[in-house]
């Protein structure tokens, strides 16, 4: 976006910020600030997103808990006791349902930010805000459901009387990658499908795709070591066998897995920001 | 900071592309393109295009090299056929489309109200939408909180807050929507025709509401094809014809320019200008013809409605203009709408009765739209018909507008009193 505020957002002279206009330029930085600037833009759709998508269900916000809750029966049933699988010596459903939470949560929020951009085409034509406010309040509002199934998982550790210890607190770091790999995703389809139409139907087979790319129903010690580095380029395969590590005390021992993720997702981020930004111009022309 | 102009734009242009040029819509298109021609064929392409000044047959420049400035507290009017570039210019001022060429500078918090109720949710209620939308239209939040109670009194929906505005009456609607818009408060007010949605005295409310709140120091810019509303509320006023200024100045004279040129051509035909198309629904196409004598004309109208997007069942209406721009009667065939959303293209047969008129030149605008905030469309003054005959057989003496336009069947008896 060729629109700079040389002055800052606040003219230090005068009362009056200015603005300049032109015509976009090649390089296009991420002016964070003025997302910062709008972050009550921000939590407000984020809030319309929660409000919108439970006012006529039946079950209302029990979806955020039933999704990855039946996901739990499903893997529990034929992946656990018919397919075998082992689960780092964890119960099956604890343990696959410790790797559930924090997927339900980027597999939602990468899907709804994907779509996020042509279901607000109509904000798009008529009222000018940092255009990053709409994936990233999508992601947050999935964060909303990832903290009730969150509440889940809790009382499931407690109901298996799993010691917990100091490691706990890495959930919330391991939590924020997951929603750096989401928002990275999120931004390059959502920009993507303004342009191509297809990237909607793109989506969801990757998503899938995605899941098998990761140690959900099955630990990711069933591959050979020297893979294991590799394995971990996919962000969600260090989210989750991190969760299961502070949550459940798994030997997963995924200190290096965690490191090369958090490259991977901040590759993924700054990708997706830098070229959100460099086609976001184009928004109000295309959709 | 320059002077103390509040925007200053020089060499403004916005080139769009038509119809499935460069911007190919589907993965696969793009896909085929990138196989089908060698590197080094798009390469050339490329280098061949940006030779020619991408100026090849299918772009077109919808704004040119438009330079204005607008004085802190000036109220500027833009006036333009469909198609001029009006929408295009406000769009750039308010940053939701960048322009290809020139600059312009804005000092002040700018305010654009290019559409009632953008951001609008169904499914929430009044008190919801008004913290939504005043967030979209870029209040703060404690703002809104300060103004909430100003913001539901002058929408007159105080017993409906919290209900889903759904279902809400379209009039609550666009009161509701008004409002939070009205507060609004910024330096700059960019305001597209969206307002002539409501009546003059409405428009009125809602403009003098944004501009006396703070007072001095607000700057209008004010799009409309409504040119009662242009002369009443702005000082001065550009003129854009095929995206350039063609006039600027006093608002008077903008409109009478306005008013006399380009309208010499016989307009029984229209059709929509080739730029980008905007809203759900649209009127593509419109043929007239006078059929009867006075004083029992009849336009026959023959529309192509086209419809872009889902949209609530559309209506028309038509505004009978004099030759000045001011409005002498509206007709309106149905109340409630008829053009359903189910195909891309409708025709409309209309046909108007009009009253006994006098001998003048007459322009018919045509509107479509929803009762809803959705965008319509205006053919703004596509129609002009002439009326040749008086609607009083034998009379010889020649009509004036000075007494009016129509002439009412009369009857007159004498006798001794």
């Amino acid at each position: 976006m060729a629109i700079s505020t040389p002055a800052g957002h606040s003219d230090p002279a005068g009362s009056r910020p200015i603005t300049v206009i032109e015509p976009p330029k090649r390089w296009v930085p991420l002016d964070l600030r003025e997302l910062w600037d709008q972050r009550e833009l921000v939590y407000f759709l984020a809030w319309r997103d929660i409000k919108v998508r439970y006012k006529q269900t039946v079950l209302g916000a029990s979806w955020a808990i039933l999704q990855p809750v039946f996901a739990m029966v499903v893997f529990s049933l034929f992946f656990g006791r018919l397919g075998g699988l082992p689960s780092d010596g964890l119960p099956y459903p604890l343990w696959s349902f410790a790797g559930l939470v924090p997927w339900t949560f980027f597999s939602q929020g990468l899907t709804q930010a994907a779509n996020s951009l042509v279901m607000s085409q109509n904000l798009l034509r008529k009222v000018y805000f940092p255009r990053l406010a709409i994936p990233v309040a999508t992601v947050l509002s999935a964060a909303v459901d990832f903290v009730l199934a969150f509440a889940v998982l809790a009382a499931m550790i407690f109901f298996y009387q799993i010691e917990l210890t100091g490691r706990v607190l890495w959930v919330i770091p391991l939590a924020v990658l997951a929603f750096v790999t989401a928002l990275g995703a999120g931004l390059w389809f959502a920009a993507l499908s303004v342009r191509y139409r297809d990237v909607r139907f793109v989506v969801p087979f990757l998503v899938q795709f995605w899941l098998f790319a990761t140690p959900i129903a099955y630990p990711s010690s069933l591959l050979p070591e020297r893979w294991r580095a590799l394995y971990a380029l996919n962000p969600m395969a260090g989210v989750v066998e991190g969760f299961r590590w502070a949550l459940l005390g798994a030997n997963t021992r995924p200190g290096s897995m965690v490191i090369v993720s958090t490259l991977a997702a901040a590759v993924i981020l700054f990708g997706g920001a830098y070229y959100f930004r460099s086609v976001e111009r184009t928004f109000a022309d295309v959709v | 900071m320059q002077g103390e102009a509040a925007i200053s734009a020089r060499g403004l242009g916005k080139q769009y592309r038509l119809g499935d040029a460069p911007t190919a819509d589907s993965l696969r298109e793009a896909l085929t393109e990138l196989f089908s021609r060698s590197t080094v064929a798009r390469t050339a392409a490329a280098f061949q295009r940006s030779r020619n000044g991408d100026d090849d047959a299918r772009t077109i420049w919808s704004l040119r090299d438009v330079s204005f400035d607008v004085d802190h507290g000036a109220t500027l009017a833009i006036i333009g056929r469909n198609g001029a570039g009006k929408s295009t210019l406000l769009k750039i001022l308010s940053r939701i489309t960048q322009p290809t060429t020139g600059r312009v500078q804005i000092a002040g918090r700018v305010g654009s109200l290019l559409e009632v109720g953008s951001g609008f949710h169904p499914d929430l209620t009044g008190r919801e939408n008004i913290y939504l939308n005043g967030a979209i239209l870029g209040m703060r939040r404690r703002e809104i909180d300060a103004k909430f109670d100003e913001i539901v009194a002058f929408a007159e929906v105080e017993r409906f807050l919290d209900t889903q505005v759904k279902h809400y009456s379209s009039g609550m609607y666009m009161r509701l929507a008004f409002s939070v818009a009205a507060h609004l408060e910024p330096d700059i007010l960019l305001v597209d025709e969206v307002l002539a949605v409501g009546d003059l005295d409405f428009q009125r409310k809602c403009i003098g509401k944004m501009g006396s709140v703070a007072g001095e120091g607000r700057t209008v810019l004010f799009v409309s094809h409504n040119l009662v509303a242009v002369r009443a509320l702005c000082r001065s006023a550009i003129v854009l014809d095929s995206g350039r200024v063609v006039k600027q100045g006093e608002t008077a004279d903008c409109i009478a320019y306005y008013v006399s040129s380009g309208f010499a051509e016989d307009a029984s035909t229209w059709t929509r200008p080739a730029t980008a198309p905007d809203g759900p629904v649209a009127v593509a196409r419109v043929d007239s013809r006078v059929t009867g004598h006075q004083p029992s004309l009849t336009l026959e109208l023959d529309i192509i409605v086209e419809s872009r997007a889902r949209h609530r069942p559309a209506l028309l209406a038509f505004d009978i203009h004099d030759a000045a721009g001011a409005t002498i009667m509206q007709a309106m065939p149905a109340l409630d709408g008829f053009i359903p959303d189910d195909a891309p293209r409708h025709r409309v047969r209309a046909s108007i009765a009009l009253p006994p008129l006098i001998p003048s030149q007459y322009f018919v605008s045509v509107w479509v739209g929803t009762q809803f905030a959705e965008r319509g469309d205006v053919a703004e003054r596509a129609i002009r018909f002439e009326v040749h005959d008086s609607p009083a057989a034998g009379r010889t003496q020649p009509h004036t507008t000075d007494h009016g336009y129509i002439v009412p069947p009369s009857v007159a008896t004498c006798e001794v009193a």
